[in-house]
């Protein structure tokens, strides 16, 4: 009898996870978990933190897992809201450090709501899209399009170019997939590049300098151009084969700033070579190659929106991190998917590998 | 079931688009990541020989090079600001096991007073452990030697040469200069939002006030860096080249700091404020803030006991009363009251009043100076002789909304532009400010009864010295008015151009000559036979003033006997002035905090400034003082 109970328990427990996704998250997490080792432990050890943070991450997975779709398509309108409202907040009475206005003071803790907007706006698009479904008409799209532009400014503006990038992406997947029509993005390609000229002079000094010091590094080697000028030495250096775990010696001589955040790329790639970065690639590929299979097979618009965009999230993460780190694009602050040492970003792509999750396991439920 | 409905009923082309979509992005993300495994295979196959051989050079690090800071130097070159190298002995927390046992051995090799360990543990706090932090500042020759002797016992502490930030001259114009001290947290994002985070690394010390905050990225000047052979654990070994860094550019201020010390001494111990100005220039002659403090204090961090001194002294040595102090300009608000009247065509110079003694409105009385009245009062006497009544009159005539625009384009209740950060508005007493100022409807409200005293200079009238004392350049500059700066040119390190601060027109004000001059006239009338002429008997030159008595506390009926009432709630001396009158060089007012009467107490400092600035004459106790020190 008490086998019985187990059993059940454990079916409890896995019903609504993926097999596939759950395989290929863990698998990222212990690579990142050794090379959050090799980063940090001749300072400040981060192993057992990082652990701490993916049990978090785990654990909000399993929730997300849980919750249906339907149910979940309620979260859309409330969340985006506050999210909104705790952005225009920030923009208000924010907490200003180094230079960007990004959090928020809540007495005891200081919180960082442009991180919530990741979820919120994919979800309120879905919820959206899937709202008018059966009217769908262009004035939606631009209603769509009016809604993602308000977080995406307020995050921009405060400044944070990273969040705002990977907010503004996440919302566009979802208007892509809900079918805007291919004249109107071609349009809008024609029109980002000729805005272009325009938006340099919008950018901040320090954003100019970035995108400067990517066609030459060495014009700034004490200021922006350094982190890129060591990064590209760490993944050269390292070769084919990598110089072998704990044996970096541009990580370890502490030549790659941040390291265990944002370029931790650099270091997992002079130690693990070009077969290293090959399997991580691979690893990144599995997955988006799985979310889109949830979303192509997805029962609702809701679902396969929203499905369709975290998995394309999950690819705009990794694309973003690897070109910077490996010097083809700006430096902008995007975390390594289950890579980067950090709880915050980890709980948020956990939640997306739930909602995925949760999509493909309730799809059943509603087709009967 | 509504939605498995809908979905089951949804148009399979619709379906089809998606999964094309789908497919699409699926091609996009391979191509996509193809990109960055070329990128990979070019970085790590293609120029790995390149790039291993670059990491192997990597055991070169850069170390910025701190720039020395510029140097300030007054209008006749007198150094104010200037640095000296000097040795420090500094501990990097993080690289010490036992910061205590460590700073206990430290003491038994060379001198480490309580005070150092204070201050290094206050510093501890506000920095990060890995920042080398200094314990002992200034070390003679014999303490480095025997330091050096001893080194191998102190892993992580080392003897550093550093450029030090010096004030030759001490408290003397330091509201003016102001003063630097260790970068904190606050300085940090201002570094970055100005994008001189590069710039700055490496530097320890930063501008707080005074000029040294308002020019501090002119002062800090450009970092150099040198390239460093490390070992393997992360040593300097040798050095393989350098960039140097570019010195600082160096300020000249239009500050006449003999002037100014000169006019902190007549100030002797008495608390208030001097600020004198080149009418035809805008450029400060002299900024006092007294009492002073030194700002050589502030440059190692300060020590808390001398913090405290400061921060707890009831005369607020660390406030700019010059900028920051606001007070009522009592009667030194007459001239321009007068100049109001006389352009918005309320009076005539020649108008006369007949003053009884007092003005009666709306059942009150506000009473005249002079017991009985000055009789017969026309614009000229009324300056003269300081006659309240008329102005009572003049306000009540005026009426508010009049006299505050008026006032307001000889910049009173507003930042006058000086080239110093954190100047304090004032208030302007106008009905929109009263609205603004109090919450509760009943305040709010403007009554006709508040407007009598505002033209005496009173009631919510509250400006700072600067602004009365660039009021009074614009009147001695027939209505002109430059914008007051500190900084006379900058000189760059590199080329030695100098850079102008040029005189800045900030408005010209369309007086009528003939109006200007009749205030003018009476001013020096002021001077010649009225509330002045004790205090500039004997003048080789011809000055223009008005001095002024500004209550700080209100007697309800009663007679004001100074001597009856506590020094703290003495009224305020207030003079202002300018000479020559006829071709003004300077301009000035001068503010004495509870120093009574203003012809008393505030008008013998104009006095023996302008002596000094005009004549080149000294007054006789600072006479005495330097010829002492010549002995």
């Amino acid at each position: 009898m008490s086998e019985d109970v187990l059993h059940r328990l454990w079916r409890r427990l896995v019903e609504h996870l993926d097999g596939p996704l759950l395989l290929i998250t863990g698998a990222l997490m212990l690579v990142g978990l050794t090379t959050v080792y090799s980063a940090t432990y001749d300072a400040s050890n981060r192993l057992i933190a990082q652990s701490l943070n993916m049990t978090v991450g785990l654990a909000a997975m399993w929730i997300a897992a849980q919750i249906p779709p339907q149910k979940l398509m309620r979260f859309g309108v409330p969340l985006y809201v506050i999210g909104v409202i705790l952005l225009i907040l920030v923009f208000v009475f924010g907490v200003k450090v180094n230079g960007a206005r990004r959090w928020l003071s809540i007495g005891f803790t200081r919180v960082q709501p442009s991180e919530l907007l990741k979820i919120a706006v994919p979800l309120m698009l879905a919820w959206y899209f899937h709202k008018h479904e059966a009217v769908l008409k262009f004035r939606h799209f631009v209603g769509a399009g009016v809604l993602l532009l308000v977080p995406f400014v307020l995050i921009a503006k405060q400044p944070d170019l990273g969040t705002a990038i990977l907010v503004g992406a996440a919302g566009f997947y979802v208007i892509f997939f809900a079918g805007l029509p291919w004249q109107v993005i071609a349009g809008l390609g024609v029109a980002a590049a000729s805005a272009a000229p325009f938006a340099w002079t919008m950018l901040r000094d320090y954003q100019r300098k970035r995108i400067l010091t990517l066609i030459d590094p060495t014009s700034d080697p004490l200021g922006a151009g350094y982190h890129i000028i060591q990064s590209t030495i760490a993944m050269g250096s390292g070769g084919t084969f990598g110089k072998g775990w704990l044996e970096g010696t541009q990580t370890h001589l502490e030549f790659i700033p941040e390291r265990h955040t944002d370029f931790i790329f650099a270091v997992f790639s002079e130690e693990r070579g070009l077969l290293g970065n090959a399997f991580l690639v691979l690893l990144y590929l599995l997955l988006i190659a799985r979310g889109l299979v949830i979303a192509a097979n997805a029962s609702t618009l809701f679902a396969r929106v929203m499905a369709g965009s975290i998995t394309l999230s999950f690819f705009t993460y990794a694309f973003v991190n690897m070109g910077m780190v490996s010097g083809i694009l700006p430096v902008v602050g995007v975390p390594l998917p289950f890579m980067s040492y950090g709880g915050t970003a980890l709980v948020t792509l956990s939640i997306g590998i739930g909602i995925l999750m949760s999509i493909r396991t309730h799809r059943m439920l509603v087709r009967k | 079931m509504a939605l498995a409905q809908a979905s089951l009923n949804a148009p399979d082309r619709e379906l089809e688009r998606f999964r094309f979509r789908v497919a699409l992005a699926g091609v996009a993300v391979v191509a996509a990541f193809a990109l960055l495994l070329a990128r990979f295979f070019h970085l790590q196959v293609v120029q790995h020989e390149y790039y291993t051989t670059r990491a192997e050079d990597n055991r070169i690090s850069l170390v910025p090079i701190v720039p020395s800071r510029g140097v300030i130097v007054d209008r006749r070159g007198t150094v104010l600001a200037r640095n000296y190298s000097a040795y420090t002995l500094e501990i990097t927390p993080s690289k010490v096991d036992d910061l205590e046992a460590t700073i206990e051995g430290l003491g038994r090799v060379i001198d480490v007073q309580p005070k150092d360990r204070k201050r290094f543990r206050k510093l501890l706090e506000e920095s990060k452990t890995f920042e080398s932090l200094p314990i002992r500042t200034r070390l003679s020759e014999e303490e480095v030697a025997r330091f050096a002797a001893n080194r191998y016992l102190f892993p992580g502490v080392e003897v550093k040469a550093r450029l030090f930030r010096h004030y030759p001259l001490g408290p003397v114009a330091s509201h003016a200069i102001g003063y630097i001290s260790r970068i904190n947290k606050r300085d940090l994002e201002m570094i970055d939002d100005n994008g001189q985070t590069a710039n700055y690394k490496g530097s320890e010390h930063i501008g707080k006030t005074g000029i040294e905050q308002s020019y501090e990225f002119d002062l800090h000047g450009e970092a150099g860096y040198e390239q460093v052979e490390i070992d393997a654990g992360g040593r300097a070994i040798r050095s393989l080249a350098r960039t140097p860094p570019v010195q600082g550019n160096n300020l000249t201020l239009t500050l006449d700091v003999k002037l100014q010390e000169i006019a902190e001494k007549v100030f002797g111990d008495r608390r208030g404020a001097l600020v004198a100005i080149e009418p035809s220039t805008g450029g400060i002659l002299a900024l006092v803030s007294t009492p002073t403090f030194d700002p050589n204090l502030f440059v190692d961090g300060i020590r808390s006991d001398d913090w405290d001194a400061l921060n707890n002294s009831p005369d607020k040595p660390m406030l700019n009363r010059a900028l920051n102090g606001a007070y009522p300009p009592g009667s030194t608000f007459k001239p321009f009251m007068a100049l109001a009247a006389l352009e918005t065509g309320k009076r005539t110079p020649g108008q006369a009043i007949s003053d009884p003694g007092y003005f009666n409105f709306g059942g009150h009385q506000f009473r005249d100076d002079k017991k009985g009245g000055h009789g017969s009062v026309d614009m000229h006497k009324s300056i003269v002789h300081s006659c309240d009544t008329y102005y009572y009159t003049l306000a009540n005539d005026m009426g508010i909304d009049s006299i505050a625009r008026f006032m307001a384009t000889l910049g009173f209740g507003q930042e006058t532009g000086i080239d110093l950060e954190g100047e304090s508005e004032g208030v302007l007493p106008s009905p929109e400010w009263k609205k603004r100022r109090f919450k509760r409807p009943e305040q709010q409200k403007w009554f006709a009864g508040e407007t009598i005293s505002i033209g005496i200079g009173q009631g919510y009238n509250a400006y700072t010295p600067i602004q009365l004392a660039l009021a009074t350049a614009v009147v001695a500059n027939n209505g002109i008015m430059f914008r007051p700066h500190l900084v006379k040119y900058i000189t760059d390190s590199r080329t030695g151009e100098k850079t102008m601060i040029e005189p800045e027109p900030l408005r010209v004000l369309p007086w009528k000559q003939s109006h200007v001059e009749t205030i003018k006239r009476a001013m020096v009338g002021v001077n010649t036979h009225g509330t002045g002429t004790r205090a500039f008997a004997g003048a080789g030159y011809v000055a223009a003033g008005k001095t002024g008595t500004a209550q700080v506390f209100s007697l309800k009926g009663g007679d004001y006997k100074a001597s009856r009432v506590k020094k703290e709630l003495r009224d305020h001396a207030l003079y202002i002035a300018f000479a020559p009158a006829d071709k003004p060089q300077i301009a000035l007012a001068v503010l004495v905090e509870n120093g009574g009467f203003g012809a008393q107490s505030a008008a013998p400092i104009a006095r023996m400034v302008f002596d000094y600035y005009l004549l080149g004459k000294l007054p006789k106790g600072v006479a005495e003082e330097d010829e002492a020190e010549e002995d």
